[in-house]
């Protein structure tokens, strides 16, 4: 489970590896803001290329937002966290947003037309609040079923991959300085 | 016993879209009506609303591939919620591979894009003037012709061609291949690539009623009855199913079961003469080395957490198979593996992959083509008949037999390319006495992965099943492999009669609403699989009302059976378990007896309430069942059933 830092800009991340492309994530997602199962209003879209590529994308907090930028309405903004917040007073479905997103993870929910993306669960329902957590919490994290989506930033990212690479370069690293 | 009738109807069921599709093929209208509450409590989804329906509606005694059958699709209240491997469906029709009640389930994305195109049963009558494809748009249904663009086309290509032609990567399409179009009885359907409804021939019922394929998407949203106590049931499940109860399905996948069965000496080497096998014994054939060597992807279908779909790739260097991946779980490591005598990996994927995208049944299919390596070896086919040798280990001929077998070309198709019953008859009339023999199915359906010598309780496990040789209709192997009753003896035929009608009924009732019997073991009891049906659709059924239920639907299936031509003779393992008995291994020398076999089937009848001679349920069951509309139909119509 990770840890939301303040701040820190964190997102989705799905591990292709890990990913089975079972789509519980789009479900869920869709469940525990709407209260009703329809993957098509989902914030994290599963993506499969046959015969065996599976991952699922969410909102990536992007610095300088295309999303914003786009929108003519000014109904997008950021929180302090870095998520996209949409202002469904001035969103008027007309999807600009969607065009403008490099990574194709704002869609427009069915029944409004109002943009739908990633907030990390800010918006899920009460009554689907976990009271053994207490607070609000990405409830794909919460269902995948082999924990291959976790909460990111691009430093954390950066410093997996880092660790990553010294152990394919030094090997057992525990081992490092005995052998001389 | 709690009855049915007592379970309360809620005003409104959720889950259930409870809509039903008439489509008559030959006019191409379409009709939507609704399914009553009644009708959903009663009959639960995908089985059970089958066995009701095709007694109701389906006339006793048609051709399997005349116009006149019907061809059912059906899924349950579950799909498109997180309950694990929820979206499943169901195909139903008087299977032409056993003259009886045949049924299939596959799972892929399409269970869920029907219910979210908001289709709960579709029925298909008559034939198409012409090959077309039926598209279920959320509320728009309607049928293209594709005789030009799909007709003549492998399932995968279907697939992606229509995937392509919505411009929408997650349309869920169930196509035929050309095996379907050819009405092979062992034709497959084939959804979402790797995933088939292969047995009992429904790709060929398809194909009869010249339906290339059907697609499905849909916006609508499931309301489930109790969203807050489900969600939180959903999140447990989901845990569990990622535990130890599923750990076999997910890690090395149903393969892990080569290595015990094989150990227990039930698992079928060449054409079950054995069921040992020494590519076992020294490890190159084994669910560790699969896993090692070859499997690079796990997959799942929509809405499962298990993902057993275990693919794998042969190298881009190989010589024959380049690159080719395929979609393997234990059965057909059995079928064109040890079944074939061939212990070659790419040989077994090549011939899969066949076999999914022309579509047969791949558990039938490999077989069919050990049937013929037996035969070849016993010099009732020869070099000449063929054109090519076929002795058991066959690799390079053996993906030209099963080609030629599923395209209907050349000997291979001509005489097995409709499956071993077919190909018993054929070589009979030809003049090879006793060929049937070498045919390794029960009523008509080829055996899955067991080798029945030394396993008395699944003989009759797998001889009773409706749709003929299957082991998920009970699963009652697991009565043998864990020695609950002694595997080689006839003790105790009422106690192991009821342990098999009670694996049955609930059985049917997995089958009915569809969900994995991978999953079977994730539910803590039958009550919390009761529980989690009310919580969807808030109908209130309770551990021994489905049970009740999982009961009625397996006799009145057996009933259309009856009503078809059935008598107990059908219920009947091979020749060659009484016959032939293995060389080595734990069974060895050891055959069934058949007086010790009639007297457990007769104890399984006794537990079923169903007459123990005659094999036919009673008066007495039937009104306890609910089953009253059935009293007074049991006779076999004339010119029914042919073999």
């Amino acid at each position: 489970m990770s840890v939301k830092r303040k701040r820190v800009h964190q997102f989705i991340v799905v591990d292709p590896e890990l990913c089975t492309g079972c789509e519980t994530c789009e479900s869920v997602c869709s469940f525990v803001h709407d209260g009703e199962f329809n993957p098509i209003n989902t914030r994290i879209h599963r993506v499969r290329i046959e015969p065996i590529f599976n991952i699922a994308l969410a909102c990536q907090k992007c610095e300088d937002a295309p999303c914003i930028r786009s929108c003519p309405e000014k109904a997008l903004d950021k929180d302090e966290d870095g998520s996209i917040i949409v202002d469904s007073d001035k969103c008027n479905g007309c999807g600009f947003c969607v065009r403008a997103c490099d990574f194709g993870v704002i869609t427009l929910h069915l029944d409004n037309q109002i943009a739908l993306v990633c907030d990390l669960c800010e918006g899920m329902r009460e009554e689907f609040i976990d009271p053994g957590v207490g607070k609000r919490e990405p409830q794909c994290i919460a269902v995948c079923p082999k924990e291959a989506i976790s909460l990111k930033s691009v430093e954390q990212i950066g410093e997996e991959t880092r660790i990553q690479a010294v152990k394919r370069l030094f090997g057992d690293v525990t081992e490092f300085g005995l052998k001389k | 016993m709690s009855k049915s009738k007592e379970i309360s109807i809620p005003e409104q069921v959720k889950g259930y879209s409870q809509v039903r599709l008439d489509v008559d093929l030959t006019t191409g209208k379409v009709e939507k009506t609704t399914l009553s509450e009644k009708f959903c409590r009663d009959w639960i989804g995908g089985y059970g609303f089958a066995a009701k329906i095709l007694w109701d509606e389906l006339k006793p005694g048609v051709d399997p591939l005349s116009p006149d059958n019907i061809f059912l699709f059906a899924i349950g209240p579950f799909p498109t919620t997180i309950l694990p491997t929820s979206s499943k469906y169901g195909v139903f029709a008087k299977s032409p591979l056993t003259g009886m009640f045949g049924m299939s389930i596959s799972s892929g994305s399409v269970g869920a894009q029907a219910r979210r195109a908001g289709v709960n049963l579709i029925v298909f009558r008559g034939k198409s003037p012409e090959p077309v494809y039926m598209v279920v748009d959320d509320n728009d249904y309607y049928l293209v012709p594709c005789e030009k663009t799909l007709w003549g086309k492998g399932c995968w290509e279907t697939e992606e061609l229509l995937r392509e032609e919505f411009q929408d990567q997650r349309l869920a399409v169930m196509a035929i291949g050309p095996a379907g179009e050819r009405m092979s009885k062992m034709a497959c359907i084939t959804n979402d690539r790797n995933r088939q409804a292969g047995r009992t021939g429904m790709g060929a019922v398809m194909g009869s009623k010249n339906l290339k394929a059907i697609c499905f998407r849909g916006t609508k949203s499931t309301k489930v009855a109790q969203p807050t106590e489900f969600y939180k049931m959903a999140k447990k499940l989901i845990k569990v199913a990622n535990g130890p109860a599923t750990a076999k399905y997910r890690d090395l996948g149903t393969p892990a079961g080569i290595t015990s069965y094989n150990k227990l000496g039930m698992f079928p080497v060449r054409n079950h003469q054995e069921g040992t096998w020494e590519e076992i014994d020294n490890g190159a054939f084994t669910g560790d080395t699969l896993n090692i060597d070859w499997v690079v992807k796990k997959v799942a279908c929509t809405d499962c957490s298990i993902a057993c779909d275990h693919i794998t790739q042969v190298p881009k260097t190989h010589p024959d198979y380049p690159n080719l991946f395929a979609s393997i779980d234990v059965e057909i490591c059995y079928s064109f593996g040890s079944a074939c005598g061939n212990p070659d990996w790419p040989t077994v994927f090549k011939c899969v992959a066949l076999c999914d995208d022309l579509g047969i049944d791949a558990i039938s299919g490999g077989v069919t083509a050990a049937m013929c390596m037996e035969c070849f070896e016993k010099g009732l086919v020869t070099e000449k008949d063929l054109g090519y040798k076929l002795p058991f280990g066959s690799t390079k001929n053996l993906v030209r037999f099963t080609e030629e077998m599923i395209l209907g070309q050349g000997f291979a198709g001509e005489v097995f390319g409709d499956g071993t019953r077919q190909a018993g008859i054929r070589l009979e009339e030809m003049g090879q006495k006793n060929a049937g023999f070498y045919g390794m199915h029960i009523k008509g359906l080829e055996l899955p992965a067991f080798d029945l010598h030394g396993m008395s309780s699944f003989a009759v496990g797998e001889s009773v099943s409706i749709r003929g040789a299957c082991h998920l209709r009970n699963g009652a192997y697991g009565l043998d492999a864990k020695g609950t009753y002694d595997r080689f003896g006839y003790d105790k035929p009422l106690e192991r009669g009821k342990a098999i009608k009670n694996l049955e009924d609930i059985y049917a009732i997995i089958d009915s609403y569809i969900v994995c019997k991978f999953t079977r073991g994730i539910y803590e009891n039958d009550a919390e699989m009761a529980k989690v049906y009310e919580l969807v659709t808030g109908i209130p059924h309770t551990e021994e009302s489905i049970n009740l239920r999982g009961d009625a639907i397996v006799t009145l299936s057996k009933c259309f059976n009856i009503r078809e031509g059935w008598t107990r003779a059908d219920d009947h393992p091979p020749e060659k378990f009484f016959k032939e008995a293995h060389t080595k291994g734990p069974a060895k020398g050891v055959t069934l007896k058949e007086d010790g076999y009639q007297k457990l089937l007769s104890g399984y009848y006794e537990a079923r309430g169903w007459d123990t001679e005659t094999g036919i349920p009673t008066d007495e069951t039937l009104k306890k069942l609910s089953l009253d509309f059935v009293i007074g139909k049991l006779k076999p119509v004339s010119g029914g059933r042919k073999k």
